[in-house]
């Protein structure tokens, strides 16, 4: 049951993307084509999960007094380990991504969780709230990056769609057009969440009402 | 890269916000109102500017000899956490008139994409050469950050007082109304110098 709290929080009712409003310039940054907004999904989710995991284990041990910058310096290390990782072996994401990588360090999500969760929680729900928190910050990226990538260069994941010289929207490929994307998807994704909720209440009152009559 | 050059890129054409993408947690949550605004981008542009001069020769200097180049993102994440942690205090004891104006908001400069941004691209890039480029830089990268929020919180004070539809207000609007700051300062990257 817990398991399943903590997937639809970090998904859907606690999206640092799209909900808090949480790690806001990777978003703007890397959404211009899909495969970086995976990439940087992923780089993010790898942090979350080690970072929850070797938090969570510390939890104890940590004292209280220092316990931001020991948080700090654990997700530095493994944001160390993902920008060699990818140096080597996804040179081209490297590039793309740039800086970005290395600011990991200073993604508010991973530090909020680490505060937030992974340090008054056992280490296996820690893990699952890492990966799930990834897995909603990888989601709401990516479909930035595909919605921007359609409209700009008419392809997806680099594979093309249509000729970009018959129909572009370059405008999506610009920094203006990151912020419009990203306040777009914000008002669209809360409109969506506060019907889905309204009905789910409404549901939740018809039965109690029911349970009452009979 | 020449004085001029580094004026223009840092409060327009490269502005650290709405150009570079940097800094933005703080440009989106402390800009509901001007004094807010100014006060976060003051503690941000000092610590901007004592970043440079303090991870500029360490990494020149230090790690590169030493061949340790590979250890920057937690040098740097240690440097600036210990840096705005002593400031805070350098200030509450010695100057509290500036602490009350930016005190509250230097802990949240710790944890500022702008500040690890500013040290990875003084130290990245090859043309800051010398400790004081990297300094100019980190000066106006500071004050184009300051003029962005202030802008944006000037926005959004009269924002406030629209009839917007439900679904708009807050984070939404604030970032469509970036969309158009960032259309405007993208103009000056056709400026060449």
């Amino acid at each position: 049951m817990k398991i399943r709290e903590i997937a639809l929080d970090g998904v859907v009712r606690q999206n640092p993307t799209l909900k808090l409003v949480l790690g806001t310039c990777p978003t703007l940054a890397v959404t211009t084509v899909a495969f970086d907004s995976f990439g940087m999904g992923l780089a993010v989710t790898f942090v979350l999960i080690c970072s929850n995991i070797i938090i969570s284990l510390l939890r104890n041990v940590i004292p209280d007094k220092v316990r931001i910058p020991a948080f700090i310096m654990i997700i530095a290390t493994f944001v160390t380990i993902v920008e060699m990782v990818i140096k080597k072996f996804v040179p081209d994401l490297y590039s793309s991504l740039g800086n970005f990588l290395a600011l990991i360090v200073v993604n508010c999500i991973i530090l909020g969780r680490a505060e937030g969760f992974a340090s008054q929680n056992p280490v296996g729900y820690s893990a699952l709230d890492g990966l799930f928190m990834g897995l909603g910050f990888t989601l709401a990226l990516t479909t930035m990056g595909i919605f921007r990538e359609v409209l700009a260069k008419g392809s997806i994941f680099g594979v093309t769609l249509w000729d970009a010289n018959v129909f572009s929207i370059s405008f999506f490929g610009t920094s203006a057009g990151a912020f419009l994307t990203y306040g777009l998807f914000i008002a669209v994704f809360n409109v969506a969440y506060n019907a889905v909720d309204r009905k789910s209440r409404h549901k939740l009152a018809a039965r109690l009402a029911n349970e009452e009559v009979a | 890269m020449d004085i001029i050059g580094i004026i223009i890129a840092g409060l327009f054409s490269q502005n650290f916000v709405l150009v570079q993408f940097l800094g933005i947690c703080p440009f989106l949550g402390v800009s509901k109102k001007i004094d807010n605004a100014v006060g976060m981008g003051l503690a941000v542009t000092f610590v901007m500017v004592i970043t440079c001069l303090v991870t500029y020769p360490l990494y020149q200097y230090v790690l590169v000899p030493l061949g340790l180049d590979y250890l920057q993102i937690i040098v740097f994440i240690l440097v600036i956490a210990s840096l705005v942690q002593m400031l805070e205090m350098i200030l509450k004891k010695f100057m509290p008139g500036l602490y009350s104006a930016m005190g509250i908001y230097l802990p949240l400069v710790t944890t500022n994409c702008a500040i690890m941004g500013v040290a990875k691209i003084i130290t990245d890039a090859t043309v800051y050469t010398n400790i004081g480029t990297a300094v100019m830089y980190g000066l106006f990268s500071g004050l184009g950050f300051t003029l962005a929020i202030v802008l944006l919180a000037g926005m959004r004070e009269k924002l406030d007082k629209l009839n917007l539809p439900k679904a708009l207000r807050g984070f939404p609007i604030t970032l469509i109304v970036a969309c158009f700051m960032a259309m405007a300062f993208s103009v000056f990257s056709l400026v060449k110098f």
